[in-house]
């Protein structure tokens, strides 16, 4: 039986309480009568052997490109770039999908005499990774045989003396990206395309670039003109990356990109109530959600991260496509939209959502408040094409704990953007102006990224900017159940229940609000007409 | 009269101490302070002696340290027992008399006392160094003279204090007229705001120079006040910022208003500076109190312990200045900071004489008493919104309580009422808001 496309349900009286995540714990919900709720396609079928897939892709590659085998000759200089720790969402089971690619690409590499190899986990402005999540995603084999030679780096942003600057794009956009990478006889790019934004020329235009470039894209004029990030020709940051790529590819670098997709299946089989429809919740699901709701209100929140944090995805892989960077992620895209596509009519007042524990920039870490807003504001809510799920004006309501809690290793700018921006400000523009290159430019912040775990001193600037949009359109954000200091700081609302919070988004869009409720993760991107 | 007695007991001081260690000032009860009928102090021989009648009289740290039995050994030599505390005095004066400045007063005039027994007080001739400079806070000859040992008012067995219905005895040197727009509330802190007034000149702080204020009861709320009117009324020269440390929110709202440029939570000062001042920090990013390789140029330490001291050397920038304006005990300090970034260590005690700059070309300087310019600060700076609470001296146990947690109990400065009775009309608790 093939899977089921994603479904819009209309609430009515017959329908059962609905699964709202609420960080490391989730609830069951009622909605009002003749709310919507969105529910993801079921995964798509695995590809039954992904090796091989890979090697036909590797073998048969798109655009104009020559197959990989063709290109890997003896005496190069060959460089791997891969995707990070952000992705995928939560981490998958090993095999990683990178080590899978990888393995390849080096078995193709070795018979064609290949030497010199170095791989470079594309950062960008993100935490390096740990030797634990470097060996997760590449396999023991693969870091045994390049770490201990100083082969298996990381992108440093920093490093002026491994950075070059290719030149400026059309609009004056600098483009300084890893040097490594840029200077080798080929740059292959293995990614990860977990939703519609990644990957493209993204990968080495933002992957591998330096602040200098970055600002020229993560700001909030671009972020707010981008509707949204997901919808391509409506993304002003898919449009400055894709000026950028060109300009890479022009600059002479030559580029084989490797795109995977992943299926929906995000929860192993003792979640797996988390991704099925509330109604056709079989009695173990029922015991499973209330012996682990049970057990999570009792459990320390710093016990349950960690629980949650361990959660393997038992995500597989559905498409792999290798070649040209463009001709690729049309493909890619597509194979992506075909799985989180869902057709929804219409925008609704109020939206909701819950958020769960992880996002991109807190795996194996804190969910802290300006995380929680980027989820909500930057992610979920940009997971649309055409126009957003809710009105403008409307309210947005979002379900998380939103502790005043920071991971001081791996987000040290955070903690002083908290204390030191949003008490001065929450527009986007002003404190860009304001107070970005001060992070930017700080000198423990590098030193941290640099040298510890630390995202770049910049880094929550950029997640305040994915919020840009939403802040922009939406008349309310209310945060159910969040820590109401640190809620408001975010200058959202708080609300104990979600039922306070409908009583409140009643001041901005009236009574009797249509409501749509967003059943994610898994992950969905709606179609909205 | 009724006078609230501070004897020399050891076991009560023992007692103080103890119960203090399981919950701050419930040595009220158990310690040193007694409510006792007492005869009022007998005004010394000579002309320039005269009564005053207390109206309100404030409760300081170092009176909340000596009944909690937490005050040094090095001040029992300093004071004499038995003493009636309250040295934080706004009062009448019975009977004409003079002020410090020479002029007469009416009976019946509201003064402030500046309770340090200096040479002239204790008519000690000739007078030592400190006092002959105007520098009345470092007496050298505080327990000789005429009186017996005290270095204040409110320490010394001889001239009384503010914690009493009868009232003290004060030289004309002490007396500081309050000017008619001052409430009482206002007056009473003028002596807290001299000592900030000093801690602040006593820093001499330079031009654009980050300043850091660690702790916001009175003393830290005092020095923010003081030197942010200071530098705004060109007598110090103005830093680029201040930023304030307070543990708790009423404490950071009144620091912002007294003119901090940023008050935070106590955790995030070292982080705060850091940002400022550019600086790395020094070891694992997860400490709450980050070690920096710069920092402040002059951080005031208004808490006094041995942590605030630390923390003040480690976010002190190398050759900076660290004031000490809490009164601290006997602690055990790592000084390896101190020693290795050649951190200027000082303490800040009381006032007496101020060198103010009035010109920028010529470095000249103007002597002015501190508690002039307190009594200007006050003014300015609506000082009695400090005053959370009084009490009738008959309630000292809920009073000293009260101020040993006034932090924790959204409070400032707690001050006792010898005016008011105790009676049900007067509050629920005896206690006026």
């Amino acid at each position: 039986m093939s899977p089921r496309p994603g479904f819009v349900l209309e609430v009515d009286r017959s329908t059962p309480p609905v699964l709202f995540w609420h960080g490391e714990s989730f609830s069951l919900e009622r909605l009002p009568e003749g709310s919507r709720v969105i529910y993801a396609p079921e995964p798509l079928e695995a590809l039954e052997d992904p090796r091989a897939k890979i090697r036909d892709a590797l073998e048969t590659p798109l655009g104009d490109s020559d197959p990989l085998r063709a290109l890997l000759k003896p005496g190069m200089k060959l460089t791997i770039c891969f995707d990070d720790i952000s992705l995928p969402l939560p981490p998958m089971r090993s095999p990683d999908v990178r080590q899978l690619v990888i393995e390849e690409v080096l078995e193709l590499a070795a018979q064609a005499g290949v030497d010199d190899v170095v791989l470079v986990a594309a950062l960008a402005l993100h935490r390096r990774m740990t030797e634990e999540e470097l060996r997760h995603a590449l396999g023991d084999r693969i870091y045994d045989a390049f770490a201990p030679n100083g082969l298996l780096t990381q992108h440093d942003a920093e490093d002026r003396d491994a950075l070059i600057h290719l030149g400026e794009t059309d609009l004056g956009e600098d483009v300084e990206i890893n040097k490594r990478a840029a200077t080798s006889d080929l740059l292959v790019y293995v990614n990860i395309n977990l939703v519609a934004m990644d990957g493209g020329h993204k990968s080495v235009a933002t992957g591998l670039a330096s602040y200098k470039s970055l600002r020229h894209h993560h700001n909030p004029k671009t972020m707010t003109h981008s509707r949204s990030f997901m919808d391509a020709p409506a993304s002003e940051l898919h449009s400055a990356n894709w000026r950028m790529g060109r300009l890479i590819k022009e600059s002479g670098v030559k580029v084989f990109q490797i795109e995977t997709t992943l299926n929906t299946d995000t929860f192993p089989s003792n979640f797996a109530f988390l991704q099925k429809r509330e109604w056709e919740w079989s009695l173990r699901d029922r015991a499973t959600f209330a012996a682990s709701s049970s057990a999570l209100s009792r459990t320390p929140s710093r016990v349950a991260r960690k629980i949650f944090h361990s959660i393997r995805s038992p995500h597989a892989m559905t498409s792999v496509q290798a070649g040209e960077v463009e001709a690729v992620h049309a493909v890619t895209t597509r194979n992506v939209w075909e799985q989180q596509g869902v057709e929804v009519s219409g925008q609704s007042d109020v939206l909701t959502m819950g958020l769960p524990y992880i996002c991109p920039y807190n795996v194996n870490s804190i969910m802290n408040p300006i995380l929680v807003a980027c989820l909500g504001l930057g992610y979920f809510f940009n997971l649309y094409r055409n126009k957003p799920l809710v009105r403008e004006g409307g309210v947005l309501i979002l379900n998380h704990p939103t502790p005043w809690e920071f991971h001081p290793a791996h987000h040290p700018s955070y903690i002083d953007f908290f204390e030191e921006v949003l008490t001065e400000t929450k527009d986007p523009v002003e404190m860009h102006e304001r107070f970005e290159e001060s992070f930017a430019t700080d000198p423990w912040y590098i030193h941290l990224y640099r040298t510890g775990h630390a995202y770049h001193g910049v880094h929550p600037f950029y997640m305040w900017y994915w919020c840009a949009h939403a802040l922009e359109h939406l008349g309310r954000v209310i945060v159910v159940g969040g820590d109401p200091a640190a809620v408001r700081r975010l200058g959202f609302t708080p609300a104990s229940s979600l039922q306070d919070a409908f009583e409140m988004a009643k001041d901005v869009v009236g009574f009797s609000p249509s409501v749509t409720h967003v059943h994610v993760p898994p992950i969905l991107m709606a179609d909205v007409s | 009269m009724k006078a609230l007695l501070v004897e020399r007991s050891l076991p009560r001081f023992a007692a103080a101490r103890l119960a203090g260690a399981f919950a701050s000032s419930k040595g009220a009860g158990l310690g040193p302070l007694r409510l006792a009928d007492v005869d009022p102090p007998e005004l010394p021989d000579g002309d320039d002696w005269f009564r005053l009648r207390p109206i309100l009289s404030g409760i300081c740290g170092s009176d909340l340290s000596t009944l909690g039995g937490r005050s040094s050994r090095y001040f029992d030599e300093l004071v004499s027992f038995p003493f009636v505390p309250g040295h934080e005095v706004v009062a009448t004066l019975e009977g004409p008399g003079y002020s410090a400045d020479g002029r007469r007063l009416e009976d019946g005039s509201r003064v402030v006392v500046e309770p340090v027994l200096g040479c002239v007080a204790r008519r000690v001739v000739p007078q030592c160094k400190a006092c002959a400079a105007g520098d009345t806070g470092d007496c050298e000859n505080v327990s000789v003279g005429h009186l017996r040992p005290g270095v204040q008012t409110g320490f010394c067995a001889d001239t009384g204090g503010g914690w009493s219905t009868g009232g003290l005895v004060a030289h004309s040197s002490q007396i500081h007229p309050v000017p008619e727009e001052l409430s009482d509330r206002d007056a009473v802190m003028i002596e807290p705001l001299a000592c900030g007034i000093h801690a602040a000149m006593t820093a001499e702080v330079r031009e654009g120079d980050t300043v850091a204020v660690v702790g916001a009861g009175t003393l830290g709320l005092v020095v923010t006040a003081a030197l942010t009117h200071l530098a705004a009324t060109g007598r110090v020269r103005r830093p680029s910022g201040l930023l304030l440390g307070a543990r708790y929110a009423h404490q950071r709202r009144l620091g912002e208003e007294l003119g901090a440029t940023r008050a935070l939570a106590t955790e995030q000062l070292s982080r705060a500076l850091r940002r400022r001042t550019a600086s790395l920090a020094l070891g694992a990013p997860q400490s709450s109190t980050l070690r920096l390789s710069g920092g402040a140029d002059v951080v005031f330490d208004c808490v006094g312990t041995a942590e605030s001291i630390e923390q003040c050397l480690s976010m002190t920038r190398p050759r900076g200045k660290v004031v000490l304006v809490g009164m601290p005990g006997k602690v055990r300090v790592d000084l390896a900071a101190l020693w290795h970034r050649e951190i200027e260590l000082v303490g800040a005690y009381t006032y007496g004489t101020e060198r103010l700059l009035i010109s920028e070309e010529t470095a000249k300087l103007s002597a002015v008493r501190t508690f002039e310019l307190a009594i200007e600060l006050s003014k300015s700076a609506r000082a009695g919104r400090l005053v959370s609470a009084t009490y009738p001296i008959e309630r000292f146990e809920e009073a000293i309580t009260h101020a040993g947690s006034a932090g924790r109990r959204g409070a400032v400065k707690i001050a006792f009422d010898p005016t008011e009775r105790p009676t049900p009309t007067t509050s629920k608790k005896g206690m006026k808001r």
